[in-house]
């Protein structure tokens, strides 16, 4: 099976070359070649998705000839993580990486085969390009094959899964934040395409915007399960902690947010074109980075890896895409060159041209900050890192003013508001956010902390403008075509997705938001150490130590308390919070000490609320613990040596074990005795800690709207959801979407928002007369041209 | 006043802005950061400044001490005398002897006294392809 695969994996590199090179072949427009080129394409992705499925057979079937199953997985490993262990592993991280470029590149070419003649070509060269390095990669770099077989002879069993990485987001955590950075190569392979050929109108954004989409929504939901996992896995209570490898996937997501504004500027204006160029590069660069971030070493981080055998490779690709991106933006500056400007600071291009700078200044912050250790070796010799405070001094500013602009952004319209009209949409939004700011300082001591004050009133206005337009544009939908307000709406977002989708993602960050600031500027936090039967007091609450439970199984002890959390009298939670000791997997264990050789775990107790969570996590004293355990294995030790201060528990098996020495039978029934009574010892120190009713140190979190978070991370995503999905195809005689059938969709869908926004009140009639008579003559031209072509 | 005018303004005070807010940026950074240095940099170290040591955890050094714990560490590399560190606050699940750990403090008599709540200990396990058990 391993040669099979890797054969496979050899052809699918051969595929990835010959995919570009036909393409290339094809640069003029050639359909023949295009479409080879295209089938070429979509037998990699095949090849590549049977490479996965004999990886992921392996891991099923206990195969540990795949050194990646025998380094990664083990017969005791839960069979939901077997199928999770690939992505744990550099090479099989690699292939997936591969794989998902794989489907999307075939995606994105399905999508846009009768479309983009031009572009298309170059586009696949480049995607193919990109996958034959990571295909390359696998087959040509050192110890990353995922084919590899173990050195013989293959053991019985393999290492394991690391406990820490047993938990559910395991499953899908990885691959989210893979699909993000891998799907940033569509946006940027046509981009270079569109640049190569000149064709830099809106047409190849308008192909690669759901597509960008996709790669924003994949990133965030990745940072979001990251965040969760952390926050109830880790046992140190925090979502995030401006660690290298968690930024490093923040930086794409916060650039691609800028490209998905900047690019409707594009769409709409045919301005930012450079812009547009440049932040598609720098999204698809920081992509690569962040995969090269986590394989390298370069940077200190709690996500530590091992080899770094590929960390240059990916290094040198990230400066071939730089080096090539920026000539050949520079050799198309006048073709990107855009007669058009501005015509007023409020408008929605000046605001989405301001949020834009602020994502990117906020990206370029986060860079200095995680880039810092090297850049003060290189100026002071020394390294130096920055911890979250410093990150926090210039990103909260900068959060609070995104939000701000959040609000304001879908209030204006395109091209100019007048004062008039300005004065009328603000005016609801201001009032709201006054009053929600008055209340806060009345009701909450939220006054003690400015920033998070501000964020809230922010937030607050962003949400009141948002929910203004809803209503107003549902009661517009309303009159124009009668029924119920609820019916209006639902039609208002099924028909204009984009917009609409876009707003739903809005209100999810600011939602998001304002659990993020609450969270982290309200928290209390407070380590109590509690016998049995004790009680604290932390924030109002009575948290009651009830007593100490203890578990042993074969592969870890388990020491849990159960705590009981009383509000005003009342219980409101009873938790059971634990630390788990692994054994080492993989290695045989002849020690009861072994328990605490390997991973420790917290399994938090966590009563999550809309307004609170309670966290809490114990860190139990087990040192006696571990002292009787050294004394008894000591005991057993010397049971088998068979000699002086053997216990009397095991004189019998004593007397077996030099009894053993000319009968060889003897000394597995002995050592199975010796397993047994370890176990039984095992149970009653076990047994013994719950008696003694040792102290435990608790870590206490209250922390106020974090579920927010997760709520608002949920709407955001809904909202993305909305806006990729595909509207009904019309097929209106041919099945084929054309260019030219694209571009007149776009335009009508250009009147209809200016309809909408006329009827909701946001453009005043003199400027709708304008508007829609210049929009409809350039649709009757759309039109004549597809006659006439 | 003429747009080209009006528009050369408006790049003028963004781009004063900008280079002002970078100024900012690396001044701090510079002030902020704490040094980073490995055990056996440090056993020579002033004591009073604050830095981050990264160094190892070594096996089988770790004593519960008061509340708190006490260990030895090593660079990272293993090489080297070992350092003396005692720290008090919570301990990540990760943490254990063999393992790379950060952890800023500073040196009080010979020995590396952390700050509660700033140990940080790498997620093991990820992209090795040995077994570190």
């Amino acid at each position: 099976m391993a040669s099979l695969g890797s054969v496979l994996l050899a052809l699918a590199f051969l595929a990835a070359v010959v995919a570009a090179a036909l393409a290339l072949l094809g640069r003029d427009g050639e359909r023949r070649w295009v479409d080879r080129s295209r089938h070429t394409v979509y037998a990699f992705c095949a090849l590549l998705t049977l490479c996965v499925a004999i990886i992921e057979i392996a891991f099923g079937s206990n195969d540990f000839s795949f050194n990646i199953v025998q380094q990664h997985s083990s017969r005791e490993t839960p069979p939901f993580y077997k199928m999770a262990a690939m992505w744990s592993s550099q090479e099989g991280s690699l292939l997936l990486w591969a794989w998902v470029l794989s489907l999307a590149s075939s995606a994105a070419l399905y999508a846009t085969r009768n479309r983009l003649r031009e572009i298309v070509p170059w586009a696949t060269a480049v995607m193919m390009g990109v996958a034959a390095f990571f295909t390359g990669l696998m087959l040509f770099a050192p110890d990353v094959n995922p084919f590899a077989a173990t050195p013989s002879p293959v053991p019985s069993d393999g290492v394991g899964l690391n406990p820490l990485l047993q938990h559910p987001s395991m499953m899908i955590h990885p691959p989210m934040l893979y699909s993000g950075y891998v799907t940033t190569t569509i946006p940027f392979a046509f981009a270079i395409g569109a640049l190569i050929t000149r064709r830099l109108d809106a047409e190849w954004i308008r192909s690669i915007r759901r597509f960008a989409l996709i790669s924003w929504a994949f990133l965030g939901l990745g940072l979001l399960l990251g965040a969760r996992w952390s926050y109830t896995e880790l046992g140190w209570g925090g979502y995030w902690a401006w660690d290298p490898v968690e930024n490093a996937a923040l930086m794409p997501w916060l650039v691609g947010t800028a490209f998905l504004h900047s690019i409707m500027v594009q769409e709409k204006r045919g301005m930012l074109k450079v812009w547009n160029a440049c932040l598609v590069v720098a999204t698809f660069s920081l992509a690569l980075l962040g995969t090269f971030l986590v394989r390298s070493g370069v940077l200190q981080s709690i996500h530590a890896f091992g080899d770094n055998t590929v960390g240059p490779y990916i290094l040198g690709l990230i400066a071939v895409v730089l080096i090539g991106s920026t000539a050949l933006i520079v050799s198309r500056l006048d073709d990107l060159r855009s007669p058009k400007r501005i015509d007023s600071l409020i408008s929605r291009e000046a605001v989405f041209l301001v949020n834009n700078l602020l994502l990117v200044g906020l990206t370029a912050v986060i860079f200095w900050g995680t880039f810092f250790p090297l850049i003060s070796e290189l100026f002071t010799g020394e390294k130096a890192s920055l911890a979250a405070p410093w990150f926090n001094r210039y990103t909260t500013p900068l959060a609070i003013l995104l939000v701000l602009f959040t609000g304001i952004g879908p209030l204006l319209a395109w091209r100019r508001v007048s004062w008039a009209s300005a004065r009328r949409i603000f005016l609801v939004p201001l009032a709201i956010a006054a009053v929600a700011t008055v209340a806060l300082l009345l009701f909450t001591d939220a006054a003690h902390k400015p920033w998070a004050l501000a964020l809230f009133s922010f937030a607050s206005f962003a949400l009141a403008g948002l929910g203004q337009e809803f209503w107003q544009g549902a009661a517009a939908r309303k009159r124009l075509s009668g029924g119920s307000m609820a019916g209006a709406l639902i039609a208002l977002v099924s028909r204009n997705r984009r917009r609409y989708g876009g707003y739903i993602v809005h209100v999810g960050v600011a939602v998001l938001l304002i659990g993020i600031a609450a969270s982290s500027s309200f928290q209390t936090n407070r380590d109590v150490t509690l016998r049995p039967g004790q009680s604290t007091v932390v924030d109002g609450r009575t948290v009651t130590y009830v007593r100490p439970t203890v578990a042993v199984d074969s592969e870890k002890f388990t020491f849990g308390a159960l705590v009981r959390v009383e509000e005003d009298g009342k219980q409101t939670a009873l938790l059971h919070p634990s630390r788990r000791f692994f054994r080492p997997t993989g290695v045989p264990s002849g020690t009861i000490s072994s328990y605490f050789a390997g991973e420790a775990t917290s399994e938090v107790g966590l009563n999550a609320g809309f307004a609170n969570d309670f966290w809490i996590a114990p860190q139990p004293d087990i040192s006696s613990v571990q002292r009787q355990v050294r004394a008894a294995d000591k005991g057993f030790a010397a049971c088998v040596r068979a000699g002086p201060g053997t216990p009397p528990e095991c004189k019998a098996i004593a007397t077996m074990m030099r009894a053993a020495a000319a009968n060889p039978q003897l000394e597995a029934t002995a050592l199975a005795q010796i397993s047994a009574l370890q176990a039984a010892t095992a149970d009653r120190i076990a047994r013994g800690y719950v008696k003694a009713g040792a102290p435990v140190t608790f870590k206490v979190i209250i922390n106020p709207l974090v579920t927010w978070i997760w709520i608002g991370g949920l709407i955001a995503l809904c909202g993305a959801l909305i806006a990729i999905w595909p509207s009904r195809v019309r097929r209106r005689g041919s099945p084929v979407r054309t260019e030219a059938d694209a571009l007149k969709e776009a335009k009508y869908r250009e009147i209809r928002d200016a309809e909408l926004d006329h009827a909701s009140g946001k453009l005043s009639d003199e400027d709708y007369a304008i508007l829609d008579a210049e929009l409809r003559k350039e649709a009757v031209r759309i039109l004549d041209e597809v006659k006439s072509g | 006043m003429n747009p080209d005018r009006k528009r050369k303004i408006r790049l003028v005070v963004a781009l004063s802005v900008a280079v002002l807010l970078s100024v900012a940026l690396i001044y701090t950074s510079f002030t902020a950061s704490t040094q980073a240095k490995e055990p056996s940099e440090l056993l020579a170290a002033a004591p009073g400044t604050s830095y981050d040591m990264t160094g190892k955890v070594v096996k089988g050094s770790i004593a519960h001490q008061g509340s708190g714990i006490a260990f030895l560490v090593k660079d990272r590399d293993g090489s080297g005398r070992a350092l003396p560190v005692t720290y008090t606050g919570t301990i990540p699940d990760p943490f254990r002897g063999g393992r790379e750990i950060v952890l800023t403090g500073e040196m009080k008599s010979g020995t590396f006294v952390g700050e509660p709540e700033t140990l940080v200990t790498k997620c093991p396990s990820k992209f090795t392809t040995k077994s570190d058990g």
